[in-house]
């Protein structure tokens, strides 16, 4: 009875304080945030008013600017009408024959610099995993030289390549593979440092080399993996390989410099629907395939 | 022991055939693939004109603009690189930023959840999907026409390039958002505006602020090159530097957008990591 009186008591009297207590934390607690909430606001206002000082954005700019680009793109607009559609439409694609030459030189651009930037990315992927070399030099040099072929942007290499090899697609395509070397090989490494590592032992203990290790031990796990990142990689350079034209490197981007530059409205949004639909096709077939490879992936119980 | 394997391998290849060998028609489907994927390849190749002799001649040329831009030096014009790489940054954090604020409602609209009706939702994302087809450079050459040369045309371009992306990446965070918050802060009595304030937006900051920040990184790349087409930004000077020759300068530039690339993804992986840190775990 008295036990009981005494934490009766006891509950009575601490419960206010835990309260106060809570609610002091509490207060503190928001406090502090709210401090950092307004730290980080006035730091994005000074980045904000920085970019707009340096980029000379003014409103007036703006409002002057936007009725302008927005009567650009109804310009690039052909005028159909639904009595002479056929002629129209004829008209709007005179030139169909030509530029799907030309899409089908971008995609093939896109397909060959993939190809061999993959083939590099796979040469320069193992010495890049930190699992799989024990010298630290190597690995060094392998990750520094990936992120030099992936930060420096693909049009500068495609500007360099035009020099060396001259005008054409042949240094679009260079500049493709330059590219996709530094970045995918960046990706598969990462793939390589998330394999299990029981096979690569299993190789080991049966006497197999570092290639055989490689060959067996990592690429079998690593392989869907791959694929999908190379599909991946194919969608982002054909719509890379459509920009690179406009340095002199070939595909369909070079007819819409010609186009933009010489105010063929009409030609310019028939090119770019012809982009929009090319490249909407192959991004929906790489998906399909990447989901198929990924539930494969999944079926077989990695 | 060796002897002993091979012979028990031998004896169930031929007891279970079927388990050695893939059926003929599989095989069949592998070999039509890869021959497929070589004709292609080598189709490819030819239409390049990616013949021995051009590499080598092309690689002997590279190998003397290479000479020709070591050392890398600024000549007299170090300032004012530095301001043009403070404007390539400018272009890519404005146009990020005015992108990131026109997609919220975008995502909102594109959103299963909110926009119940299958076809309208449907036709959105092919919409916004359609639009990631163009390059941001592109993009950049049709406002540089549209609004004049100047940095002005690269943030239209980069905003307008984003924007679908930023649209879609939002409308798939919104569809994510887990519905026990939403109905939590509904049983409590929250009216449609507290459900969004309190049940959705929570879960989605986060997410919507990661992307952005990792699209900023990425723009600062294109930004880098949006002024070889006269939108402004280092890629101006850049491409005057190699339309004069001077390949030292060349260099220099190059390098001084390795070094602010570098810099600039590590402030913000540093800041995702904590947003990320923060986020409501799931």
């Amino acid at each position: 009875m008295t036990t009981m009186g005494h934490s009766e008591a006891s509950f009575a009297a601490g419960r206010p304080q835990r309260l106060v207590d809570f609610e002091q934390r509490f207060a503190e607690e928001r406090r502090h945030k709210r401090l950092w909430t307004f730290v980080h606001l006035v730091l994005f206002a000074i980045a904000l008013a920085g970019s707009v000082a340096v980029s000379d954005f003014n409103l007036v700019g703006l409002m002057n600017g936007l009725p302008k680009a927005w009567n650009y793109i109804v310009g690039t607009l052909p005028k159909l009408s639904l009595e002479t559609l056929g002629a129209d439409l004829s008209d709007w694609y005179w030139g169909l024959r030509f530029w799907l030459r030309l899409l089908v030189e971008t995609i093939l651009m896109g397909f060959v610099g993939t190809v061999l930037g993959g083939l590099i990315a796979l040469l320069l992927c193992f010495p890049a995993s930190r699992n799989l070399v024990e010298n630290t030099g190597i690995y060094f040099l392998a990750r520094r030289s990936l992120e030099f072929l992936r930060t420096v942007p693909e049009l500068v290499f495609a500007l360099i390549f035009v020099f060396a090899f001259g005008l054409g697609p042949f240094a679009g395509v260079l500049a493709i593979a330059v590219h996709t070397a530094g970045s995918l090989g960046k990706l598969f490494a990462e793939v390589n440092e998330n394999v299990d590592p029981r096979p690569i032992e299993g190789v080991r203990a049966a006497g197999g080399n570092w290639p055989m290790l490689m060959r067996l031990g990592v690429v079998p796990q690593a392989l869907p993996n791959y694929a999908s990142y190379l599909l991946l990689r194919f969608e982002i350079n054909v719509r890379g390989a459509s920009a690179l034209g406009i340095v002199g490197a070939g595909g369909i981007g070079q007819e819409l410099y010609v186009a933009i530059r010489q105010f063929e409205y009409t030609d310019i949004s028939a090119i770019m629907l012809l982009l929009i639909a090319t490249t909407s096709i192959i991004d929906i077939t790489c998906e399909t395939i990447r989901h198929r490879l990924i539930g494969q992936d999944m079926q077989a119980g990695h | 022991m060796n002897r002993t394997t091979h012979g028990e391998i031998a004896r169930l290849r031929r007891t279970n055939p079927e388990l050695f060998s893939s059926p003929l028609i599989a095989q069949i489907r592998t070999w039509a693939l890869w021959l497929g994927f070589i004709a292609a390849l080598a189709y490819g190749l030819w239409w390049v004109d990616a013949n021995p002799m051009r590499i080598v001649n092309g690689l002997n040329k590279l190998g003397l603009l290479v000479g020709l831009m070591i050392p890398p030096h600024p000549g007299d014009g170090f300032w004012s690189y530095v301001h043009a790489m403070l404007e390539t940054l400018g272009m890519a954090f404005l146009g990020t930023v005015i992108a990131a604020v026109l997609a919220v409602p975008l995502g909102f609209l594109g959103a299963k959840n909110i926009m119940p009706n299958w076809l309208f939702h449907f036709g959105l994302r092919r919409i916004y999907d359609g639009f990631r087809g163009i390059d941001g450079l592109v993009w950049a050459l049709i406002f540089v026409s549209a609004v004049g040369l100047g940095p002005f045309a690269g943030v239209l371009a980069i905003a307008v390039g984003d924007l679908m992306i930023f649209a879609k990446l939002f409308a798939e965070a919104i569809e994510n958002v887990e519905t026990k918050q939403v109905e939590g802060v509904r049983a409590a009595g929250g009216n449609d505006t507290h459900v969004m304030r309190l049940g959705v937006f929570p879960q989605v900051l986060p997410v919507m602020m990661s992307h952005v920040l990792y699209f900023f990184e990425s723009n600062v790349r294109s930004a880098t090159i949006l002024g070889i087409v006269g939108a402004g930004g280092i890629g101006l000077a850049l491409s005057d530097r190699m339309r004069i020759n001077n390949w030292q300068e060349v260099a220099f530039i190059i390098l001084m957008i390795l070094v602010t690339v570098a810099v600039i993804d590590n402030i913000s992986r540093s800041i995702r990591a904590r947003l990320i840190d923060a986020a409501p775990q799931n």
